[in-house]
């Protein structure tokens, strides 16, 4: 396993074969192992190992960066050589900076611990068990099961000839898992650093209660509906907006957020702030460049107050004609590693969710509901339009009628294309904030949403 | 570096541990990416990944295991690692995995490379990107410029128990650039020579100049600037013409997952879902009209595809499968084990993986609609359409997880008025049922417009895969398909 020690070790040896200015080494592997089963059987199951080690080189405002899997003297030497050579041949760039000092880098234990021993030694056997429980009920239940179950171990370092060093390391365990009847299906999916905190049978036994009552699905016009989003369903939407989040895509004026920073876009409702320290969260306390992240407030009361900034990001805005109307202007510690042509991210997203006693159940929210759309899941997910944030995409899993506040039958898949901007205005009710998953977006913490108007274009025939 | 010796302790010690089964993939693998915007290197780096990829049967069920490192104690522990995987997964089976008959090959190949990418000057690559950016900045209004050129050499090893030596390395080649144009309350893009990156094919350095890319540069940024001005693409019903990259990722979507057998059978059921076409469709369903002729061909033959290769990743040779014969489904994408459980002979010799640290799982290999026998140019195609739209290069794709509903969006759009291009549209989309659209093909153009499109992105499996897929297409029409849709409401 990568550690600390390892790291600087690794790191006086690039340094010994470095020329450059300044170099930096970014370091991240470890062993990650996945159990697929489909049709009640597990029928992929594997385990990897694996380390890189990647190698940033600087010469007077050039920069280039050089990866190997290899960790003896002569690759190396190799990869350092690679990204001298191909830094050596650039222009110099006024706006690249000096590699980062220590002060920015994170302090030891300035984020909650996320390695799990009993998450980090979780053998094939036990996963293999775990989806013996699956399997036992979706038979019990006239069901067929298809899913995963997963864990891993990870470490990763950036350590850099300005003194910087910054080490994180984490576990995870995910199930997800598909229930499937004769003409209808149900899913779940969760993880967690900590296995302990994951329930396949639980997970397993809601995707079979809605494989079963979404069976005989009815097809309704498709047209504008008041929909009840499950988390990772709003997961999958929202994330397609917080790329435009960072000072690169504002100032490239690729950003949704373009004139418009500083502006209500949303709900009152929706207030959403970027903290990688958040209980629910996963993740490093560093970006790519080794710089501690802050927490973020990016919209508050649907204002659209902030967006984040690497290092060199906040120094370009700061010499922007932009700089007027984009709010407060600073490093914030969300550059990916340079070099790059993004910039930056916010990647652990937290909606704050309704106020104090305002949150509602998804029950509550079918039950205040006169017609209406259910959603578990939605599928392949792309923008229509940047600007104004046009989606499309399906829904899949368990879509519901809903009807006089009950859920009254399975539905055939919808397709929506919809404005995210104008469903953060149309947000009804919400649920607490939970960490949800989902296969379109990184995870995040996101409430269950209520949404009136929203717009399915076509409906499919299954 | 003695890759025989290294499978032989992979193969040995995977024996002794029980398992009926064994192959492995040692792979080295070498990436150059450069990238620029708006005048300046937005990214320079090279990479090197070595390591082996160990699969097994034992128990009648699978297990993988993979290291990077090759080291005799570390390999050997992957594939004890692998077989003692394999004998927990045949805790939970329904049947034992059996797989259809392949000669044990032993051979050398490699993909056709004129002029080695790496053998370019960096130098010589940034100049070539920072001339294209500066054509694309020359036109007023053009807000980012990006462009992007990528090279990498994969080479393998392939070994397996029943005696297969296999070793092949491919040459992939890659460029592209986008301009975009941001006014008022739009963001307008124009990418060529396509989107999402721009074109990759299994060649050398030579793809570079055939592309001319700074050749088109300036009329890819006026035509992202005019965008703003041009007509929005209206709703309803149209005829349509796609251009042969768009074309190319029509058949992607709506003909190349859905005949993945894996997905077929039920075994990405909870990712990238099942398909419509279940087992009762072969060679009952009229997929398409008579001119809808599809092939899954890997063959060095059919181009230089990034589907193309001698053998795939379970030591099946490459070969051509019809998949939609005069409009008819004939054929599926399968591997040794999907090809046993519906009865075939032979696998179809689809298998790839990423990289030596993932399991190899069906993908599309160049999946190419066959152009129409009769000569017929792009020209003339729009000359034979009294009314309708043409559309270019894609820019936004999604359908449902059986590969049934379809919604497309493309970067620019034109009217076709009494055999004409007419006036510009922005926004273009079309939508629909995957039959129902083949079968309302009605012209497709010849071998001379015909293209072979690399998708460089294919994403599929878990853990997740991206993977090179190649589609041949040429410009063709399809009559009374819904337009416009994507917009409904807003």
């Amino acid at each position: 396993m990568l550690n600390e020690t390892k790291a600087q070790q690794l790191f006086e040896k690039v340094r010994k074969y470095a020329t450059a200015d300044e170099v930096e080494l970014l370091l991240a592997g470890g062993k990650s192992a996945l159990t697929r089963f489909a049709n009640n059987t597990i029928h992929q199951n594997v385990a990897e190992e694996s380390y890189f080690l990647s190698i940033r080189t600087v010469f007077d405002g050039r920069t280039a960066r050089a990866t190997t899997n290899k960790f003896d003297d002569d690759s190396i030497r190799r990869a350092v050589q690679n990204a001298e050579a191909i830094a050596r041949v650039q222009h110099a760039d006024a706006d690249l900076l000096p590699l980062a000092g220590a002060e920015m880098a994170p302090r030891s234990g300035d984020a909650p611990t996320r390695f799990y021993d009993q998450t980090a030694m979780l053998t094939a056997e036990a996963r293999a068990a775990g989806v013996h429980g699956i399997v036992e009920l979706a038979k019990k239940n006239d069901l067929t099961a298809a899913g995963i179950f997963s864990s891993s171990s990870s470490a990763e370092a950036i350590v850099n000839s300005k003194g910087l060093f910054a080490y994180h390391q984490q576990t995870s365990a995910e199930v997800s898992i598909t229930m499937l009847a004769g003409d209808s299906s149900g899913w779940q999916k969760f993880n967690s650093p900590n296995v302990d905190h994951v329930n396949p049978l639980e997970l397993a036994r809601i995707a079979a209660q809605k494989a079963k009552q979404s069976a005989g699905p009815r097809e309704i016009a498709p047209g504008k509906y008041t929909v009840i989003l499950e988390p990772a369903a709003v997961l999958d939407l929202v994330g397609f907006m917080f790329f435009d989040f960072g000072g690169q895509a504002v100032l490239d004026e690729r950003s949704f957020l373009n004139n418009r920073i500083g502006k209500k876009l949303f709900g009152e409702n929706i207030t959403v702030y970027d903290d990688c320290r958040h209980p629910l969260q996963s993740g490093a306390p560093f970006d790519g460049e080794g710089v501690r992240r802050e927490r973020v407030e990016l919209v508050n009361g649907g204002v659209v107050n902030r967006v984040v900034y690497a290092r060199a990001t906040a120094e370009k805005m700061k010499k922007s004609p932009l700089l007027a109307t984009v709010g407060e202007v600073r490093p914030t510690g969300h550059g990916f590693p340079l070099p790059n042509e993004m910039g930056e991210a916010p990647m652990n997203i937290v909606f704050a969710g309704p106020g104090a006693g305002q949150a509602k159940t998804v029950d509550q929210m079918v039950a205040s509901t006169e017609r209406g759309v259910l959603v578990t899941r939605l599928w392949y997910i792309r923008e229509v339009d940047p600007y104004e944030k046009m989606l499309t995409g399906m829904t899949r899993d368990g879509t519901f009628l809903v009807e006089n506040g009950k859920v009254t039958a399975g539905l055939r898949n919808f397709r929506f294309n919809q404005s995210l901007i104008e469903m953060l205005t149309a947000v009804e009710a919400m649920s607490e904030p939970v960490r949800a998953s989902g296969e379109e977006s990184f995870d995040m913490v996101v409430p269950a949403m209520k949404v009136r108007d929203f717009n399915f274009t076509e409906v499919t025939k299954f | 570096m003695p890759m025989k010796e290294i499978a032989s302790w992979a193969l040995n010690t995977a024996k002794s541990r029980g398992a009926t089964f064994c192959d492995l993939r040692i792979v080295d693998e070498r990436n150059r990416s450069l990238a620029t915007k708006n005048g300046k290197v937005g990214h320079a780096s090279d990479s090197e990944s070595l390591g082996v990829g160990i699969r097994v049967i034992a128990d009648g069920a699978w297990g993988f295991a993979a290291t990077d490192d090759l080291t005799r104690e570390s390999v050997e522990r992957a594939a004890a690692q692998a077989v003692s995987i394999a004998k927990s997964s045949a805790t939970v089976k329904q049947y034992d995995v059996k797989l259809a008959a392949e000669k044990p090959h032993v051979a050398e190949w490699s993909s056709p490379c004129q002029v080695d990418p790496f053998s370019i000057p960096i130098e010589q690559n940034i100049a070539l990107l920072l001339a294209v950016d500066k054509e694309l900045l020359a036109v007023k209004g053009v807000t980012l410029a990006e462009s992007n050129l990528n090279f990498r050499r994969y080479e393998q090893w392939f070994y397996s128990s029943e005696g297969a030596e296999i070793h092949q390395t491919r040459t992939t080649t890659g460029a592209g650039y986008a301009a975009y144009s941001f006014q008022g309350t739009e963001i307008q893009k124009r990418s060529y020579p396509n989107s999402f990156g721009g074109q990759f094919q299994n060649k050398g350095y030579e793809l570079i100049g055939e592309l001319k890319l700074v050749e088109n540069a300036r009329r890819i940024g006026e035509e992202a600037v005019a965008l703003h001005a041009a007509a929005q693409c209206p709703q309803g019903v149209a005829t349509i013409v796609l251009d042969s990259s768009q074309l190319g990722l029509q058949i992607h979507e709506s003909v190349g997952h859905p005949i993945e057998l894996d997905r077929v059978l039920g075994m990405e059921a909870n990712f990238a879902g099942t398909s419509f076409l279940t087992l009762d469709k072969l060679r009952t369903l009229q997929y398409g009209t008579e001119l809808v002729n599809v092939v899954a061909d890997a063959t060095p033959e059919h181009g230089p595809g990034l589907g193309t290769f001698a053998y795939d990743d379970e030591g099946v040779q490459s070969q051509s499968t019809p998949i939609i014969t005069r409009g008819q489904f004939t054929g599926y994408l399968s591997s040794r084990d999907t090809a046993a459980m519906i009865g075939l002979q032979r696998s179809g010799g689809t298998m790839r993986a990423e990289g030596w640290s993932r399991l190899p799982i069906i993908r599309m290999t160049n999946v190419s609609i066959l152009p129409g026998e009769k000569a017929l140019t792009l020209e003339q195609l729009l000359a034979d359409t009294e009314d309708g739209i043409y559309m270019q290069t894609n820019r936004s794709w999604s359908i449902d997880d059986k590969r049934y509903n379809f919604q497309f969006g493309c970067e620019i759009g034109w009217e076709i008025k009494g055999g004409k291009l007419g006036r510009m549209l922005k926004n273009p989309s079309y939508s629909g049922i995957t039959t129902e659209f083949w079968n309302s093909m009605d012209a497709i153009c010849s071998r001379d417009q015909w293209t072979l499109w690399g998708t460089p992105n294919c994403g599929k499996g878990q853990p997740m895969q991206t993977m090179g897929t190649g589609h041949g297409a040429a410009p063709a029409r399809f009559r009374n398909v819904k337009v416009g849709s994507a917009y409904k409401g807003s």
